[in-house]
């Protein structure tokens, strides 16, 4: 008779950790080869694809990389908000307030103001933006013990009515041809690109600046050690005297004003004026959640994971056009992924042994 | 005026049928301790499958029962997961919402935009329909309506009056000692999330085939999140459900109501969700130990752990 033992393992080693993931990985892209078959797609075929149009050429390259910006803004942010236990599912929104903050700094101010003034008053204008919309949710919870989830999700929903209503209303261009979107920034607000490339340096930079920074605000700080406390063991913390209200509002100032530098980054950097929302977001929020997960809630190892995760998104992107697969082709990828990162944790947090038993 | 009001409430009715049964669902879910984020996929999963096998059939019921299925059979995933696994089950049940909406995007997708010619009548019971006023309202509906109803009521019955019930309850309240009862604990938690899963494929498959008789990506539109929320403003009681439910209904379709006064379309479609804030902001002040959520709820259960 086979017999399952299942004991906690208490030396998670880094070793360990990665393989683990990088086995739940491979299930997953293993299950994803099975939805392709079922769609009488070519699996091998359909994953080579989307690594080479990601990975595989110089020009895909650069161009997971330019999605990687936002997935590893938010990501990394996301990280220490999910430490905490604050399920922050509100990115999208922040991102587009980011956005609306940015859109407008440009559009009123951008044709009186040098390029140098102008991109640093954005970006400022997208954290606060970004940030003003995550607090909501923190007081919310806080004051009022309204689950997080909800709220940032419906505060989505609201910021993507908003910013709808701005762009076929008081913000619609004229040079749109009635279409809703706002005009095209001035030149002053557009951000540079590396040569030959969509990737925008500064938020680049930004976010890459972003993940180090995290890291040691997580690891190093009393305030990451606080942000810990309040996710793993609040009774402690409150004990310890945490003021819950601080750290929330502090940790959610933090992720949802990196969510509005993605949007920032977005609007000036790519598309050059703010359209639907749907566009503008393009699902990274939502995606950031799965990167911030694959990289264990290690804000640096968002650069890993986010480059991975958009390179998915490229390479999906790719198969859509030369396979003719729908775009909701990239949900099924993100969802069977996650489902397999955290079956794969058992694995991690508990040792199984079999033993056969002679009867 | 008359006319007005009643025909608002009436299509009150009607909005409010799949919040009512999503929300039932989760209530029942939650009851158990499981919290299930993944109604918004589980719901566009029912509401694809049940527009295609009506379509292709031509049998309404035969797609609402494939639906149901369908809902309960992808809520296995997450019951695996957070149940069997012990993972977590905010992340588990957001990965379930993703992989409904990105399946239900690609099945559906040679579908968008088609209308079903199949028609499920509406139920006019006798001489209750006559009833001035009130009888177009409540008593000549779609079948879903009474459906919705029945379903809640059956579900308070079976959560406050039967012995399964009690197993539920004890089982999101304290599974340890529920378990040395001898009571199956995580059987009932597995049962209660199919039976969720399938309430909210339900709801979909109202969406698609009563309500719009269409099917588009996204056209859950957050239902499955408000129905979470409901779940905590009717106190995980499926009773209080049935009002909330329709209040939220009466919310979905005041807008139409407002759009003629000038007010812009896009900030009356934010109502539904401003509603849901203000809804929990209210049920915040009440006092907390009315707030009776299941102790348990979202906690993983590990047998024999301490």
């Amino acid at each position: 008779m086979i017999k399952f033992n299942v004991t906690d393992r208490y030396d998670i080693s880094a070793g360990r950790s990665f393989m683990t993931n990088l086995l739940s990985l491979v299930a997953g892209l293993f299950m994803i080869g099975l939805v392709f078959l079922f769609l009488g797609v070519n699996p091998f075929y359909a994953l080579f694809k989307i690594f080479s149009g990601s990975f595989g050429s110089f020009y895909g390259f650069k161009e997971t990389l330019t999605k990687a910006i936002p997935l590893i803004l938010i990501g990394s942010g996301l990280t220490l908000a999910f430490r905490a236990k604050f399920w922050n599912i509100g990115a999208e929104g922040q991102l587009l307030m980011g956005a609306i903050f940015a859109a407008w700094i440009s559009l009123f101010l951008g044709d009186h103001l040098p390029s140098y003034i102008m991109v640093p008053l954005m970006f400022l204008a997208g954290f606060t933006g970004g940030a003003l919309w995550g607090i909501i949710p923190a007081i919310l919870k806080i004051r009022f013990s309204i689950n997080e989830v909800i709220s940032t999700l419906m505060l989505n929903y609201i910021c993507a009515d908003f910013l709808t209503m701005l762009i076929v209303g008081p913000w619609k261009g004229s040079t749109r041809f009635g279409f809703p979107g706002t005009d095209n920034f001035p030149d002053s607000a557009i951000l540079g690109l590396i040569s030959g490339s969509r990737i925008h340096y500064a938020t680049f930079i930004l976010s890459i600046l972003c993940a180090v920074i995290l890291c040691i605000v997580i690891y190093k700080t009393r305030f990451g050690y606080e942000a810990r406390v309040v996710g793993e063991n609040p009774d402690a913390g409150r004990y310890a005297g945490i003021d819950f209200l601080k750290t929330t509002l502090i940790l959610m100032i933090i992720s949802g004003g990196l969510a509005g530098l993605a949007g920032v980054g977005e609007v000036a950097g790519i598309h050059h004026y703010l359209g639907y929302p749907a566009a503008v977001s393009s699902g990274y929020g939502f995606t950031a959640i799965i990167v911030a997960w694959l990289a264990k809630l290690n804000p640096l190892l968002t650069l890993v994971s986010g480059i991975f995760f958009a390179g998915i998104l490229v390479g999906g992107d790719a198969v859509q056009i030369s396979l003719g697969l729908p775009a909701a082709t990239v949900g099924i990828v993100n969802g069977i992924l996650l489902i397999c990162l955290i079956m794969g944790d058992y694995f991690l947090k508990n040792k199984i042994t079999l033993t056969i038993a002679k009867p | 005026m008359e006319d007005m009001i009643v025909s608002t409430l009436e299509r009150a009715m009607v909005a409010g049928t799949p919040l009512l049964l999503a929300t039932t669902g989760e209530v029942i879910c939650e009851r158990s301790g499981i919290l299930n984020l993944g109604v918004e996929g589980v719901m566009a999963m029912g509401a694809v499958v049940a527009f295609i096998v009506t379509m292709t059939t031509g049998n309404p019921w035969l797609g609402v029962l494939c639906a149901v299925g369908v809902g309960m059979a992808i809520s296995i995933l997450h019951a695996f997961t957070s149940i069997s696994l012990q993972a977590n089950q905010v992340v588990s049940g957001l990965a379930l919402t993703m992989l409904g909406l990105g399946i239900s995007g690609m099945m559906g997708k040679p579908y968008v935009g088609k209308p079903l010619l199949v028609k499920m009548e509406d139920l006019t019971l006798p001489f209750l329909s006559d009833i001035p006023y009130l009888g177009k309202i409540l008593f000549a509906q779609s079948p879903f309506f009474y459906l919705a109803i029945l379903l809640a009521l059956a579900a308070w019955f079976l959560l406050e009056k039967t012995r399964l019930g009690i197993q539920i309850r004890s089982t999101g309240e304290n599974p340890k000692a529920t378990e040395t009862q001898g009571i199956p604990v995580t059987r009932i938690k597995y049962l209660c999330v199919l039976i969720g899963g399938g309430f909210s494929a339900l709801a979909g498959a109202h969406l698609s085939i009563s309500y719009s008789k269409s099917w588009i990506e996204g056209m859950t539109a957050g239902r499955g999140w408000i129905a979470i929320a409901l779940t905590i403003f009717a106190l995980w009681n499926p009773g209080r459900a049935i009002g909330a439910a329709f209040l939220f209904g009466f919310v979905f379709v005041v807008q139409y109501l407002l759009q003629p006064l000038g007010i812009s379309p896009n900030f009356l479609s934010m109502l539904p969700y401003i509603a849901t804030l203000i809804i929990l902001l209210f049920i915040s002040f009440k006092d907390p130990r009315r707030l009776s959520a299941p102790a348990m709820l979202g906690e993983p259960y590990k047998r024999g752990e301490r």
